[in-house]
């Protein structure tokens, strides 16, 4: 069965990126442009995990993994952060926040999917 | 995989050029004052989103200049850094830079390097401490590098991970009451201890998985601990009483161990002994995670394989969620509906030559049911009428897709405007109204290039230099204004200057000193403002290497006309001086009244008419030899034959329903255009000449009406300039 994944970034770029990377493994690829997107798209799925950046606009990464985290359906979906910084700062508070891990852009794509298949299985 | 990378890569490069926009936009507002911290945050996301994409791409320039941007603007968004107006500058300047790095990207052309560089080390002043700090957690932070082959093949079934330890595990006799302490592996061995904490669990880390990759690294031999809860009330922490320990059969070294615990780090108990070295505690910064882990072993010391296989069951209930879960549909079916739509210009203009085609069919079908005496009651009437409707509900639908604001043309003036005054050395300030106004892409980019000549030409001869302006009692920075807006179905755009106004004299000594006008002309103000649209005109005394580049406002008019346009000028000593470019809503199709002159059909452009008169012989008055006037209304108009003006007759024949069109080719103008019969007023397809004949004087395009024959179109302008007696424009001497 294939792992479905839900990314939210509020790149096109980077959102194209994500599903070359994954669809042609295997993962079935949902995407949102932002966290409040996100919010909407999980109330039609429950993604075996999701991938999010932490900059962007209405609802910011951190904010969305909060917010995901205080969902029954999703409080343990692992959830790895995509983000071009790298500051030690930023992985604490995506960490208190409730991400799983994360990845620093930009990404190889073989990185990307053992990454995905260690939080998800 | 180059194919579709190619694809990203190319509207990574659209993206790039929308979150331009959006940088340049709140910067331009951070300029105007605002600095709250959504307009920063705004900037910053361009600025980052840029970089991330480029870092996707390899563009290595790009994502330094990029970075260094980003790091100041993080500076100014935590407060760190005081937004000043020069700092507000200087990333207006970055901006510009990084749209010009971007297009090197994108065009594969070379970087200006210098300049880019100049600039980070600008911004680098500012950075000085942020780029210390960041430096930093880098190391210790880079991307994963997992040293896992490829976990694809293993099914995430519990009962996996028991499989391979199973027949390896220790005997019961050798399993350790009280832990040797240290225990140490052997050689070709790493031990690993890991008692996760509930946080792990919160924070969806899976400890199976991780366990899992640990086997990928050799073979396992996994002892768990069990800490049972003494009462109910422990149930709910179950968290934290479960650990293991795995004794991994490997060459690999504990860094690799490390990297499997990236995400895990700071929410376990971890530590990981090299059989070959000494104990290598790996987390230092949890000085009790040793202790705790070689501390007093739960008593009950279990037999291994039930708590392996039930090492999964404290961890949430993750497979259930897996099994009865739809099966997830295709890629991007949740990507949100958005509102807009990217389409190939080219799949665009086939629409509208499409709907052009349709246009001239329907013509044509109205003119044979015309032709056919079909009562207008009847049901074919009704059905053209109808057919009528829709197609032009298509038509300026689809002329609608190629509208766009004109915000990214004035954006892009916002840049010329910071460059030449710079150049020149003036505090100018650009005002911009009206950007949403919509206008036809293709206007937009041929629009580019006459406003940013009559900018930098605002900047450099318009504006005063800063110390004329004090001494008048003007405020010190110059003001430069462009406004569009859409009036009586045109596009306006003006481009206004609050300099010291048009130097009449001076024009008019240019062009008497160059020959423009006879030496005894008496030229009204606004025929000496004329006088700079005139071929080679340039009032700079000398040549400044901003505006006097031998093109002049000549060719701003010339490109104007093109575009079916109009420009005019106005100018008031000490004020300022401002021009307004009138162009037609849509380019490619456009209501005009068929007319028909010596036995020709013409048609010509309806926004141009201002109104048709009946006229008799008495109407017009002869005012010299072949000039001939019109009184409307009290007032005198030139009057022009299209027949003769065309060379269909050499005279004009006047007959008793002789019909005058009233043009005006600019604001206050009027010019009186004589045809024989009005035919018709539609709507025509324009089908431009110029490929194949060039430009021909007084003809803007031609139409196929609907009989299917071809009629020109006529330019209003050019026809009412020679009407005027005064032949601006050189091409036309040519042509005639």
């Amino acid at each position: 069965m294939n792992i479905s994944v839900l990314a939210v970034d509020d790149s096109r770029t980077m959102r194209d990126m994500i599903t070359l990377a994954l669809s042609s493994e295997g993962f079935d690829v949902q995407l949102a442009e932002d966290g409040e997107h996100g919010l909407e798209v999980l109330d039609g799925m429950e993604p075996d995990v999701i991938i999010t950046d932490i900059n962007m606009p209405r609802l910011d990464g951190f904010g969305f993994i909060d917010a995901v985290r205080a969902r029954d359906d999703t409080k343990t979906t692992p959830i790895l952060v995509l983000t071009t910084e790298s500051s030690a700062d930023l992985k604490t508070r995506a960490r208190d926040a409730g991400a799983t891990g994360w990845i620093v852009k930009p990404f190889a794509q073989d990185k990307l999917v053992r990454a995905l298949r260690m939080v998800a299985g | 995989m180059s194919d579709p990378m190619q694809e990203i890569m190319a509207s990574f490069f659209i993206e790039c050029e929308e979150l331009h926009e959006a940088l340049i936009d709140a910067l331009q507002s951070m300029a105007d004052g605002e600095h709250d911290a959504e307009t920063i945050n705004v900037a910053f996301r361009a600025v980052h989103s840029i970089k991330g994409g480029a870092g996707a791409f390899g563009l290595d320039e790009l994502v330094a200049f990029a970075h260094q941007f980003e790091t100041v603007m993080d500076a100014c968004r935590a407060g760190d850094l005081e937004i000043t107006d020069d700092l507000v500058q200087l990333f207006l300047r970055c901006g510009d830079m990084l749209s010009d790095l971007i297009r090197c990207s994108r065009d594969g052309e070379e970087f200006d390097t210098a300049a880019s560089e100049a600039l980070i080390a600008e911004l680098s002043t500012f950075a000085a401490e942020e780029s210390e700090e960041e430096d930093a957690p880098e190391i210790d932070f880079q991307p994963m590098t997992l040293s896992l082959d490829d976990l694809g093949g293993d099914a995430p079934d519990a009962a996996d991970l028991g499989s391979p330890s199973l027949p390896d595990l220790p005997p019961l006799d050798n399993l350790p009451v009280a832990p040797p302490e240290p225990e140490q592996p052997e050689a070709g061995q790493l031990l690993v201890r890991f008692k996760p904490e509930p946080e792990l669990y919160e924070s969806g880390n899976e400890p199976l998985y991780l366990l899992k990759s640990l086997a990928d690294l050799g073979q396992c031999h996994i002892t768990p601990r069990f800490d049972p809860p003494k009462s109910v009330d422990d149930l709910n922490s179950f968290g934290d009483r479960l650990a293991w320990e795995i004794r991994i059969d490997t060459e690999a070294t504990p860094a690799a161990v490390n990297e499997i615990f990236e995400f895990a780090t700071g929410l376990c108990h971890f530590e990981v002994v090299s059989g070959q070295s000494e104990p290598d505690v790996v987390e230092p910064s949890e000085p009790d995670a040793h202790a705790e882990l070689s501390g007093p072993v739960p008593e009950d010391t279990p037999t291994p394989p039930p708590p392996i296989v039930a090492a999964p069951d404290p961890v949430p209930p993750k497979p259930a969620q897996k099994s009865d879960k739809p099966a997830a549909p295709a890629a991007k079916a949740a990507t949100k509906s958005s509102p807009t739509v990217r389409v190939d210009l080219d799949r665009i203009e086939r629409l509208v030559n499409l709907v052009g085609e349709l246009v001239i069919n329907q013509a044509m079908l109205s003119q044979s049911i015309a032709e056919e005496n079909i009562p207008p009651n009847s049901p074919v009437s009704a059905g053209l009428d109808e057919f009528m409707q829709l197609t032009r509900n298509i038509q300026e639908s689809v002329m609608m897709i190629r509208a766009q604001p004109v915000k990214s043309l004035f954006q892009r003036m916002s840049r010329i405007v910071r460059e030449a005054s710079a150049a020149v050395d003036k505090s100018v300030r650009l005002t911009t109204e009206g950007e949403t106004t919509e206008i036809d892409k293709t206007a937009i980019e041929s629009l580019a290039d006459p406003l940013t000549h009559m900018i930098r030409n605002a900047v450099d001869h318009g504006l005063e230099p800063t110390e004329t302006r004090i001494a008048n009692g003007k405020p010190r920075q110059g003001e430069i204004r462009l406004a569009a807006a859409h009036r009586s179905g045109r596009v306006v755009i003006e481009v206004s200057d609050d300099g010291g106004g048009i130097n009449r004299q001076k024009v008019l000594n240019i062009a008497l000193a160059k020959g423009l006008v006879p030496e005894d002309a008496n030229l009204s103000d606004s025929e000496i403002d004329q006088l700079l649209f005139l071929p080679g005109f340039s009032t700079a005394d000398e040549v400044s290497s901003l505006s006097g580049r031998g093109v002049g406002m000549d060719v701003v008019k010339t490109q104007i006309t093109a575009l079916g346009g109009r420009i005019a000028i106005e100018s008031t000593a000490g004020v300022g001086t401002k021009f307004t470019i009138s162009l037609p809503l849509t380019l490619a199709v456009l209501d005009g009244m068929v007319v028909t002159v010596a036995g020709e059909t013409l048609v010509v452009p309806l926004n141009a008419i201002v109104e048709t008169l009946s006229l008799t012989e008495n109407d017009l008055r002869h005012v010299g030899p072949g000039q001939v006037v019109l009184c409307v209304r009290e007032k005198f108009v030139p009057v022009l034959d299209l027949g003769k003006e065309l060379g269909y007759r050499s005279a004009l024949a006047f007959e008793k329903d002789t019909i005058a069109l009233l043009i005006s080719p600019e604001e206050g103008k009027l010019v009186a255009v004589l045809v024989d019969t009005i035919e018709d007023q539609r709507q025509v397809v324009i089908k431009g000449l110029q490929e194949s004949y060039g430009r021909v004087r007084g003809v803007a395009a031609a139409t196929i009406l609907g009989d299917g024959k071809i009629a020109l179109i006529l330019d209003a302008s050019d026809i009412a300039a020679s009407a005027a007696g005064v032949t601006f424009d050189a091409t036309q001497k040519e042509a005639s």
